[in-house]
């Protein structure tokens, strides 16, 4: 990762128009086999036959290095390794490993292009392996996009076919019996004569082979583990308490520690006042951070007590102070200086509405938190010549490199031992928390430290999903869409993220601000969308399905309002417009399982529809809903998608439920709110999001026409939202046009 | 101070005002009940206190009257509550995070209601799950009542 800053700084161009730069490197090295990060420290007797697998003869380690933040990416790692290895997904010892180059991310980047999921040309193709090798380069070990399963899906597969082949060489070598007469089966070599040994009996010997490297992949109809519904590796410990976080960490003396900071992000810590802190019971010491204050403690309690009674004078920050210029900054960039891509631009919008009667709307999104329910925390120690790190992180290797360069202690020398993480929508592909923890731990070197956030701090210090305007100007004719041009305004997270990452900017249009509006596969005859860069510079983040979070809402909420203004069936005017063979199948397949017949589902009740392709995966979402004395109750919600390949039908169910909820609940109810630079919501009481009683039923049909499988975290979000408010229109009449809901309509 | 949890007594020195949550957690080890949000919002630190559902969080330890149980006193991996089994046979969690306050709001429901209907789940668990889990909370707690009324 060291090398990381001086190639993105002349070649990294994620989300802009060009990945030429790439080829400087030569391909010699891009197409360099990637060494082995596991050989490095093995003991005798051990074998590391690919970066995924370890065997000695103690047990199996795979090791899986997507980060796992509650979407159930260590079990399904596990079992793509394990269905070719041969192993008991459940019997084998799982690790994230260390951060390494080796680990990147192949598909994280390649899908960052401006090339739409569903642009299937040479150009796209090769833009798409160019980004790919960049990752490569790079060593962008990160996780995020939904992309796990695509990257992983071969490359696990393949790791668990080379490990379990040279392990046959070992045994073949031993028994002088051919390879090819040699079986395998829960972790054991099977000779012809019943006999077998165990893969742990052969690490030994297979260390001393050169990896079996030709090997194909196993028929789908072959597959035991695959495509069928699975059992998650961490089921048993998150249902009985055992699961260890992050912050459940204990270490031998260890101390507790807070840290408040500038809740204007960035902003400086002026004067402060520690003198009744100092006193309060267990408190060590007072350590000062770059941007704000900690306390070390005996105790997490009195650690949270002591920093909150600390008084602090806070520097302001350069950006606005209030959500109210923020949204004047954002209403005011719909002009040229301020144009950052228009992608989607068929026919001539102009001319067509230049004649016709023009229906308008603007809508809003607001700043949205993360706000998983583990509050940031980290385990810190700090040694003469070396730093450990025990956190739950999305991006290993770039906490690696800031941790560094924060302390000084060489980049081979500070370990970053990845924890199971307590949930995150994007929050923890930030990093400010852990390098708070490691500044509070340089003041008590050799002396390991957690850090934890109060929520109070989490919410204060998150970095938000930004707010958005759009506006859409649209015609209609003859019963069917004419025209849609839709201009939207935001700040960029590109910029923002790689920013606080790297240290630098990024050239060209950031895709983000468009993200799942200038990107959907319809044939509407005048057809533009319009990204505007907002200058606000209110640092922000990527937050569960990213830009398609608030484009979704816009797109699919103006498309509904036209083809009720043409007098169009959403449904069919949807399908009829549609240009993408595996979409229509989703809408079709949407309409089926809700039996379909149109918008009106009886007396004071409504049905919405909403479409959006994000992260390459069309989702269709339906949503009754009725209007009852204390208020709107969502009663159902259908979804169809298709992400070509389901691995786990039990957990593909349940990240599109959770997606579509996790949309939901905050398009009925929450939202940030700034005044002096601080987010008005400090906790849950103030962001209330979904509970229970609110939680309607979801039906899910899941379609395998893609050719290309994808991820699902993501992609169930972006329609919920827009099918909500379509169903609320529907059954009342009234059109909301802006988010949360809340603030327009009352939810039972 | 005297505090008994999980059937273990405990002999502690530490203000009557810290809250039950942190004297688990800090001065036990007992890192099932989980900080969420430190106001009695979302549940993570549910335990129960002579079998009545609390949020400890926002409960202190001062004013713990009777016999204190976490998650881990509710039932283990080699010895599960049939809450527990029911969980695990609907694979509810994703994060897990909630689960185990999710898990002691629905036995101390369980224990009070044998066969509760939808409203009754409605009006007992107020816990949040940030994964939006709910459909499978509601299904596995029908399924952990089938149980808990075929063994009585």
């Amino acid at each position: 990762m060291g090398k990381l800053a001086t190639i993105t700084r002349r070649t990294l161009l994620v989300g802009s128009a060009a990945v030429a730069g790439g080829v400087v490197f030569g391909v010699y090295k891009a197409k360099a086999p990637i060494k082995n990060p596991l050989l490095d420290s093995l003991q005798p007797g051990e074998a590391a036959i690919t970066p995924y697998v370890k065997i000695d003869a103690s047990g199996i380690t795979l090791i899986t290095p997507r980060a796992d933040k509650g979407q159930g990416s260590y079990s399904l790692q596990a079992h793509l390794l394990a269905e070719e290895l041969d192993v008991d997904p459940h019997g084998v010892n799982l690790s994230p490993g260390m951060p390494d180059p080796a680990y990147y991310n192949a598909k994280v980047m390649s899908e960052g292009l401006p090339f739409a999921a569903t642009d299937d040309s040479k150009l796209a193709r090769s833009a798409r392996d160019m980004g790919g090798t960049m990752a490569k380069m790079m060593g962008m070990q990160m996780t995020g996009g939904s992309s796990t399963v695509p990257d992983s899906y071969e490359k696990l597969r393949h790791a668990g076919a080379v490990a379990r082949e040279t392990l046959k060489q070992a045994a073949a070598q031993r028994s002088g019996i051919s390879r090819s007469e040699l079986n395998t089966k829960n972790g054991r070599v099977l000779f012809p004569d019943g006999n077998s040994i165990a893969y742990t009996e052969l690490a030994a010997a297979a260390a001393q082979l050169d990896p079996v490297r030709d090997v194909a992949l196993r028929d789908q109809s072959e597959w035991r583990l695959l495509g069928k519904n699975m059992l998650r590796t961490d089921i048993v410990a998150k249902s009985t308490g055992t699961e260890i976080y992050g912050i459940d960490l204990v270490m031998q003396n260890m101390l507790y520690a807070s840290v408040r900071s500038n809740p204007g992000l960035g902003g400086k810590r002026l004067n402060y006042d520690a003198g009744r802190a100092r006193a309060m019971r267990g408190v060590k010491k007072i350590v000062e951070t770059r941007h704000g204050i900690g306390v070390i403690a005996d105790n997490t309690w009195r650690a949270f007590r002591a920093v909150n009674a600390i008084d602090v004078d806070w520097g302001k920050p350069d950006y606005p102070a209030s959500s109210k210029e923020t949204w004047d900054v954002l209403a005011n960039s719909f002009v040229d200086e301020h144009r950052n891509s228009r992608l989607k631009d068929l026919g001539d919008v102009e001319q067509a509405q230049k004649d016709s009667k023009v229906i308008e709307a603007e809508y809003r999104v607001p700043y949205l938190a993360h706000a998983p329910l583990e509050p940031m925390n980290a385990v810190v120690l700090v040694g003469d010549e070396r730093l450990d790190i025990w956190t739950g992180t999305q991006i290993p290797g770039f906490i690696q490199d800031h941790a560094a360069k924060l302390t000084g202690i060489n980049n081979d020398n500070v370990f970053v031992h990845v924890q199971p993480m307590g949930g995150s929508f994007g929050h923890r592909l930030e990093f400010s928390y852990a390098m708070q923890a490691i500044e509070v731990a340089m003041g008590v070197k050799g002396t390991p430290v957690k850090m934890t956030w109060t929520r109070e701090e989490d919410m204060a210090q998150d970095f938000p999903r930004p707010a958005q305007i759009a506006r859409g100007k649209g015609t209609v004719q003859a019963g069917q869409l004419e025209s849609v041009d839709l201009a939207i305004a935001c700040d960029s997270i590109s910029v923002s993220w790689f920013g606080r990452l790297m240290g630098m900017g990024v050239p060209g249009p950031d895709l983000l601000i468009v993200a799942g509006a200038w990107d959907q596969p319809f044939d509407i005859p005048n057809y533009r969308v319009s990204g505007y860069r907002a200058p606000v510079n209110r640092p922000i983040s990527s937050w569960r399905s990213v830009g398609a979070s608030g484009n979704g809402f816009f797109h699919a909420s103006f498309l509904d309002e036209l083809m009720h203004a043409a007098g169009a069936d959403p449904l069919q005017e949807l399908i009829r417009l549609c240009n993408h063979d595996v979409s229509r199948k989703v809408l079709q397949a949407v309409g089926d399982l809700c039996n379909w017949q149109g918008t009106q589902i009886g007396k004071n009740r409504g049905r919405g529809i909403a479409y959006t392709l994000s992260f390459g995966v069309p989702v269709a979402e339906v949503i009754d809903v009725t209007n009852t004395p204390s208020g709107i109750r969502i009663d159902k919600v259908y979804v169809a998608l298709d992400v070509g390949k389901i691995i786990d039908p039990v957990n593909f169910e349940a990240q599109v439920s959770g997606g579509a909820l996790f949309g939901l609940a905050h398009a009925m109810n929450c939202e940030l709110t700034y005044e002096n630079y601080q987010p008005q919501q400090t906790n849950y009481h103030t962001y209330q999001g979904m509970r229970l009683h609110q939680a309607p039923e979801v039906m899910i049909r899941g379609l395998e026409n893609a050719e290309q499988i994808r991820g699902v975290g993501e992609p169930g979000v972006p329609p919920a939202a827009p099918a909500l408010a379509n169903a609320i229109f529907a059954a009342t009449g009234q059109r909301i046009r802006e988010l949360p809901m809340s603030r327009h309509i009352r939810f039972a | 101070m005297k505090l008994k949890v999980n059937n273990v007594d405990y002999d502690l020195d530490v203000e009557a005002e810290m809250p039950l949550l942190w004297v688990l957690r800090d001065e036990l080890d007992i890192k099932g009940p989980k900080y969420g949000c430190g106001i009695a919002q979302c549940g993570a630190c549910t335990v129960h206190i002579d079998g009545q559902a609390v949020r400890s969080c926002s409960y202190p330890v001062g004013a713990v009257q009777g016999a204190v149980t976490t998650i881990e006193g509710l039932g283990t991996p080699d010895a599960l509550h049939a809450v527990q089994e029911a969980w695990i046979e609907h694979q509810v969690a994703q994060c897990g995070y909630c689960q185990p306050g999710q898990i002691m709001a629905a036995a101390a429901l369980l224990a009070q209601q044998v066969a509760p209907s939808d409203d009754d789940i409605d009006n007992a668990i107020s816990n949040l799950c940030r994964c939006a889990t709910y459909p499978r909370i509601r299904a596995a707690i029908k399924t952990a009542a089938a149980k808990l009324q075929g063994a009585a």
